[in-house]
C-alpha cells in the first residue's frame, strides 16, 4: 500500500469535520499537533468522554481493583455488586505472582462477590457483604479484605467504610473499603486516585519493622504484568538494591505495611501511583522521582539515578557493571533486529504512562512514534508536572477524596538534607517531577487523548503505521485493516518487556510483528489478476 | 497449586460467590444485538460495563467488538442518563450510521431508574433518529437473571420492536438461537438449506464475529439477521426457539402479538436433540430430513460405537448456562457416560427439572445446582471430594484442569486461550462428532502420557 503523507493539521481538520459541532469543538482541544516549541502546547485531558463516540476508557472501579489492588496476593479482594464486575476483573489483566512457598496465601487465581441481587439494591446490600465477608474469613482465613463498591453500591447508599470498620472489629483482621462506583470520574484515573488513598489511610506504615538490606527503595506503579515485576527485582538484586515493597507488582500486604522504612520511592506509571509517592514524602519524608524501566537505555538511566541517590561509590561502580555486563547481551540482539525495524513507524494510545515509556523502546529499535496519546493520562502526563496548579479542577475530580496529609510525629524523617536535593537536582535527579511525554516527541507528531475509534481507523487510513499499539478492544479492528497491532496492556500474553531482558524480548517481538508473514497474502490469487485464462473460458 | 485455598470440606454460603459460573446481563444483550445486521450496540452506564463486556467478546472471539457507552459520570447518575442518551444517539449516528442502535441498560442505569423508553421516544420525537434507522432497546439490570438472561432479553426485544403481521402469510419458519457460537448458527442454516427449509435465524452471529481477513475492517459487516428479515417473522408459519432459556421469551412475545405458533426445542447438542430438532423443523417447514443428513446421523453413530470402551462410565464435571448444559448432559448420557457435576450460575427451576429427568435414574450419584452460589468454587470442592475424569466448560477451568490433573474440554462463554470454537460447530450431528473427537482426544491423551510405558497402546 503507497504510504502517503498527510499533513497532520489537514488530517485533524478533516477528522473533525465529521463530529456534529459540539462535539467537534470539544474534540479539538484533545488533538494536538505537536509544533515542536519548547513551550509545550496545552492538550485537553482527564475530561469526560462524550457519550456514544466509542472510546478505550473503562471505569473507576477497574483502576481501583484492576489496577492498583489486584496485583497483590494475599489480600481476599470482595467486589460488592452485581456479578459482572467481579467476573470480567478475574484474572484478566495478566499481574503474575510469585508465592515464595506452596503455602503461602495467593488469591489472585480467585473471584470474590457479593453477586447483588434484585432485593439487594432494593432493600440495601450492607447485611449481605458482611456476612460475605464473615464466610471469606472462614473459609480463606485471610489477613486482610478489601472491599470494592461497584455503581449501584454508592447510589442506594450502602456503605462500604462501616461495613469494613465493623467487620474489622469483629474479626480481627485489616479491613477496608474503597468508594470506587464505576461512574465516579471520568476515566479508571479516578480509581487509582481512590486506591492510593486507601492504601494510604489503611495499610502503609502499620509495620516498624526494618527490613535488611542497604539501599531501601519502593517500586511504584509497577504491576508485574507479564512478569515485567520479576525481571526488575533481578536487576535490583544483581545491583544490591534492596526493594522493600512493590505498588503493587507481586506484591504482599506486608510490604506495603512497612513502605514507610524505604528510603526512596521511585515512581514508574506516574498517573496511578503519583498520589501515593506523595503523600509518602509528606508523611514520613521519603523523597520521589520518575523512573522508566521501559527500554534498556532508560533502564541504565534510572539505575544511576537512584545509584547518584544514595552517593555511595560501591553502588555506583556496582551499577555501571551491571549495566555494562547486561548491556552486552541487549546490543547483541538488537544488532540482529535493528536493520530489520529501522525507519518503520508506531503509533501507540495507552494507558497513562505506557504510551510515552514505549516510544524509548521504539526509538532503540530505530521506528519513530508518529502519533500517540493516552487512555486516561491526564494534563501533566503529557506537558509535566509544572502544569499541574493551571489545572481547572472540574466536578468531575471535585468529586474524589484529597487526603491532607501531615507528618508523622514520630516517624517523619527527610532521608535527605535540602542541599544535597538541590544538589542532585542540578545533576538532573528531578525529585517529584515528571516531565510528560510530549517532550520526548518530534515536531509534526499528532498527540491525541481519549482517542476514539473513528480517530484511529482515520489515523490508519492516512499513515499506514508499520504498528499499531493499543488494547485488546481495538487489536483485531487495526489488524483487520492489515496492520499489525500489538497490545501494551496485556502485551499479546508474552512479556516481561521491562529492564534489559524485557528490552530484548520487545526488540524480538517487534521484529516478528514486522516480519509476520501472512499480512502478504490477505489477496486471494484470483483477486490479484485474472486467473482464468482465455483460453478456458466458454 | 493455582487454587491453593480449595479444599473439600464445604462450607454453607449465604452470601459469598467465589469463581462465578455466570456473568452479568448487558454482555448477553450485547452479544445477541451483534447479531442483527448493521447493528451498533449501545450500553447504557459506566463506561467501564462497555470497555468489560466489548474486551471478554473480544477476547472470545478474537474478532472486532463495536459498541458504544452513554460514559455516565457522577452528575448523570444523580441528574439522570437522558442527555447521555440523547447525546449517544447523535453521535454514533453521526460519525458510525448504524442502521440500527440496540440500547441495553446496566445496573447503574436501572438503579437510578432511567425509562429508557421514554428517552428513546425522545431521541426520535426530537428527530435525533434518521429517517429509515431504528433504536431499540431491552432492559439488563445485571443484578437479575445472568448474562443468559440478558441475551433472552435483547431477542426478545428484537421481535417487540421489528416482528409485524401483514396479510400474507409467509412459507417460513423462525428459528429463535439460543446462545450458541457464530459456527453453531452457521451450521444451523446449513442444516435447513440442505433440508429445504425456508428460515429466519435470528440473531445471527455468522460473519459478524467469524469475518475473514480483507484489508478492511469492515465496521458493519455482511453477517446479521435484517431488519426486513426481522420485521417477516410476524408472517413465518411457525417458530421453533432454541433453548428455553434464550428463546421462550421471544416465541411467546411474537404468538401473542403476531400469532405465529411456537415450540421449545433444545439446542440440537448432541445425537437425541439434534434427532428432535429435525423433526420438528421437518414438521414446521413442511420438508424431509433428506438421505446425506440421515448418513451423517449415521457416522456420529458409527463413531461412538467404535469408541464406546474409552467413554462408557467416565465421570464428567460440567459448567455453563442452562440451554448448552441440558442437551450436553443428555449426549453424555447417550455415549453411557456419566456427567456427577453441574453447576451454571443462571438461575431458573427448569434447569433442575431437566436435570432431575436426565439424571436420577442413570446417575443417581449426580450433584447438580444453579443460580445463585452454583460457582464453580462449589464445583471444584466436589471434585475434590470424589474426582473426574473430564471437565467441560469455559476457559477458567484450566485452573482445575492443572490442579486436578484432568482433562479438560473448553466449551461455553467465555473461551480465552484457545481457538475453534467459533469456526467449527458443536451443534447438529458433525458439531457432536467434533465434541466427541475432543473429549476422545483429551481423555487418551491424557493416558498416553501417563500411563507405565510398558502399557503404551499403538491402536486405540
Amino acid at each position: 500500500m503507497a504510504h502517503i503523507e498527510m499533513d497532520p493539521q489537514r488530517w485533524k481538520q478533516e477528522v473533525l469535520k465529521k463530529y456534529p459541532k459540539k462535539v467537534a469543538k470539544k474534540r479539538e482541544k484533545s488533538i494536538v499537533v505537536h509544533d515542536g516549541a519548547e513551550v509545550l502546547q496545552k492538550i485537553q485531558a482527564n475530561v469526560r468522554t462524550i457519550p456514544g463516540i466509542i472510546t478505550q476508557r473503562g471505569c473507576t472501579y477497574a483502576g481501583c481493583k484492576g489496577v492498583v489492588l489486584g496485583p497483590t496476593r494475599d489480600i481476599v479482594n470482595l467486589v460488592h455488586g452485581p456479578i459482572g464486575c467481579s467476573f470480567y476483573a478475574w484474572l484478566t489483566r495478566r499481574n503474575q505472582t510469585l508465592p515464595p512457598t506452596p503455602e503461602s496465601e495467593n488469591f489472585m487465581n480467585y473471584c470474590f462477590s457479593t453477586d447483588m441481587q434484585d432485593s439487594n439494591i432494593v432493600f440495601g446490600g450492607e447485611i449481605k457483604l458482611k456476612q460475605a465477608v464473615r464466610e471469606v474469613f472462614e473459609i480463606f482465613k485471610p489477613k486482610s479484605i478489601g472491599i470494592f463498591s461497584t455503581c449501584p453500591v454508592g447510589l442506594i447508599g450502602d456503605d462500604v467504610h462501616a461495613v469494613a470498620r465493623e467487620m474489622k472489629e469483629e474479626l480481627g483482621i485489616n479491613i477496608f473499603g474503597f468508594s470506587c462506583e464505576g461512574y465516579k470520574g471520568v476515566s479508571q484515573s479516578a480509581g487509582h486516585h481512590i486506591a492510593n488513598n486507601a492504601l494510604m489511610k489503611h495499610v502503609i506504615g502499620l509495620r516498624d519493622e526494618a527490613p535488611k538490606g542497604k539501599y531501601k527503595v519502593n517500586m511504584l506503579g509497577e504491576y508485574n504484568i507479564g512478569g515485567d515485576a520479576f525481571e526488575l527485582e533481578r536487576i535490583f538484586e544483581k545491583c544490591g538494591l534492596t526493594l522493600i515493597s512493590s505498588f503493587s507488582g507481586n506484591s504482599t500486604i506486608e510490604q506495603f505495611e512497612r513502605a514507610h522504612m524505604a528510603d526512596l520511592n521511585v515512581v514508574m506509571c506516574h498517573r496511578s501511583i503519583n498520589y501515593v509517592a506523595e503523600m509518602m514524602e509528606k508523611k514520613f519524608g521519603i523523597p520521589w522521582f520518575k523512573v522508566n524501566f521501559i527500554g534498556a537505555e532508560a533502564t541504565a538511566k534510572s539505575l544511576r539515578k537512584i545509584a547518584e541517590y544514595f552517593g555511595d561509590q560501591e553502588l555506583i561502580d556496582r551499577v555501571e557493571e551491571v549495566i555494562a555486563e547486561e548491556m552486552v547481551i541487549v546490543k547483541k540482539e538488537l544488532e540482529v533486529i535493528y536493520p530489520h525495524t529501522q525507519g518503520k513507524l508506531a503509533m501507540m494510545f495507552v494507558g497513562g504512562s505506557r504510551a510515552h515509556h514505549y516510544q524509548e523502546l521504539f526509538t532503540e529499535l530505530g521506528m519513530s512514534t508518529i502519533a500517540a496519546g493516552y487512555e486516561f493520562g491526564h494534563r501533566d502526563d503529557y506537558e509535566g508536572r509544572r502544569v499541574i496548579p493551571t489545572i481547572q479542577i472540574d466536578a468531575d475530580s471535585r468529586n474524589i477524596e484529597e487526603l491532607t496529609i501531615e507528618a508523622d510525629e514520630t516517624r517523619f524523617n527527610p532521608r535527605i538534607t535540602e542541599e544535597r536535593k538541590a544538589e542532585l537536582e542540578s545533576k538532573g535527579c528531578g525529585f517529584n517531577d515528571y516531565e510528560g511525554m510530549m517532550v520526548d516527541m518530534a515536531k509534526g507528531a499528532l498527540v491525541i487523548d481519549d482517542l476514539s475509534h473513528y480517530e484511529m481507523e482515520k489515523l490508519i487510513e492516512a499513515y499506514h503505521p508499520d504498528v499499531f499499539c493499543a488494547g485488546i478492544k481495538e487489536k483485531y479492528c487495526v489488524q483487520k485493516m492489515g496492520i499489525p497491532l500489538k497490545q501494551l496492556h496485556s502485551y499479546d500474553y508474552g512479556g516481561p518487556y521491562a529492564g534489559f531482558g524485557g528490552a530484548v524480548n520487545f526488540y524480538k517481538d517487534i521484529d516478528m510483528i514486522v516480519n509476520t508473514s501472512i499480512w502478504k497474502m490477505i489477496k486471494a490469487p484470483w483477486e490479484a489478476e485474472p486467473v482464468i485464462e482465455a483460453e478456458f473460458a466458454v | 497449586m493455582l487454587l491453593r485455598h480449595t479444599s473439600d470440606t464445604i462450607i454453607e454460603r449465604e452470601a459469598l460467590t467465589v469463581n462465578p459460573a455466570k456473568t452479568c446481563q448487558p454482555i448477553g444483550a450485547m452479544y445477541a444485538a451483534l447479531g442483527i445486521h448493521g447493528c451498533l450496540p449501545h450500553s447504557h452506564g459506566s463506561q467501564g460495563c462497555c470497555s468489560y463486556h466489548r474486551s471478554a467478546l473480544t477476547r472470545h472471539y478474537k474478532e472486532p467488538v463495536m459498541a458504544a457507552t452513554s460514559s455516565f459520570t457522577e452528575g448523570s447518575s444523580v441528574f439522570g442518563g437522558q442527555a447521555n442518551l440523547l447525546q449517544a444517539v447523535e453521535t454514533i449516528f453521526t460519525v458510525y450510521n448504524p442502521d440500527v442502535i440496540a440500547v441495553h441498560t446496566t445496573c447503574l442505569s436501572e438503579t437510578i431508574g432511567d425509562d429508557v423508553n421514554q428517552i428513546l421516544q425522545k431521541a426520535r420525537d426530537e428527530n435525533y433518529v434518521p429517517a429509515g434507522k431504528y433504536v431499540i432497546h431491552c432492559n439488563t439490570p445485571s443484578y437479575v437473571g445472568s448474562h443468559v438472561t440478558g441475551y433472552a432479553n435483547m431477542v426478545t426485544s428484537m421481535v417487540k420492536y421489528f416482528s409485524a403481521k401483514s396479510a400474507t402469510k409467509k412459507d417460513q419458519v423462525n428459528l429463535i438461537c439460543g446462545w450458541v457460537e457464530p459456527s453453531d448458527m452457521r451450521e444451523i442454516k446449513r442444516i435447513a438449506a440442505t433440508m429445504g427449509a425456508k428460515i429466519v435465524l435470528f440473531p445471527d452471529t455468522s460473519d459478524v464475529l467469524d469475518t475473514p481477513m480483507t484489508g478492511k475492517h469492515e465496521f458493519y459487516p455482511k453477517g446479521g439477521v435484517t431488519i426486513p428479515e426481522l420485521i417477516s417473522t410476524g408472517d413465518s408459519k411457525y417458530t421453533i426457539g432454541l433453548g428455553s432459556f434464550c428463546s421462550e421469551e421471544a416465541a411467546t412475545l411474537l404468538e401473542n402479538k403476531c400469532k405465529v405458533k411456537f415450540s421449545i426445542q433444545d439446542l440440537p447438542i448432541g445425537l437425541k436433540a439434534t434427532d428432535r430438532f429435525l423433526v420438528a423443523l421437518s414438521r414446521a417447514a413442511g420438508v424431509k430430513v433428506p438421505d446425506s443428513i440421515t448418513e451423517e446421523r449415521g457416522r456420529l453413530i458409527d463413531m461412538i460405537a467404535d469408541m464406546h470402551k474409552y467413554l462408557y462410565g467416565k465421570r464428567v464435571a460440567l459448567w455453563g448456562d442452562p440451554d448448552t448444559l441440558v442437551p450436553l448432559t443428555e449426549f453424555l448420557l447417550t455415549m453411557d457416560m456419566k456427567p456427577v457435576y453441574i453447576v451454571s450460575g443462571t438461575p431458573g427451576k427448569k434447569f433442575e427439572e431437566s436435570m432431575k429427568s436426565l439424571l436420577t435414574e442413570k446417575v443417581p450419584e449426580a450433584k447438580y445446582k444453579n443460580g445463585e452460589r452454583a460457582d464453580m468454587f462449589l464445583l471444584h470442592q466436589w471434585i475434590k471430594q470424589e474426582p473426574v475424569d473430564l471437565l467441560i466448560g469455559n476457559t477458567y477451568g484450566k485452573y482445575i484442569a492443572r490442579d486436578e490433573n484432568i482433562p479438560f474440554i473448553r466449551m461455553g462463554f467465555p473461551i480465552l486461550d484457545r481457538v475453534g470454537h467459533s469456526y467449527f460447530p458443536a451443534v447438529g450431528y458433525t458439531g457432536a462428532m467434533r465434541l466427541l473427537t475432543s473429549i476422545l482426544n483429551a481423555i487418551l491423551d491424557k493416558e498416553d502420557r501417563e500411563c507405565r510405558e510398558e502399557k503404551v497402546e499403538l491402536t486405540m
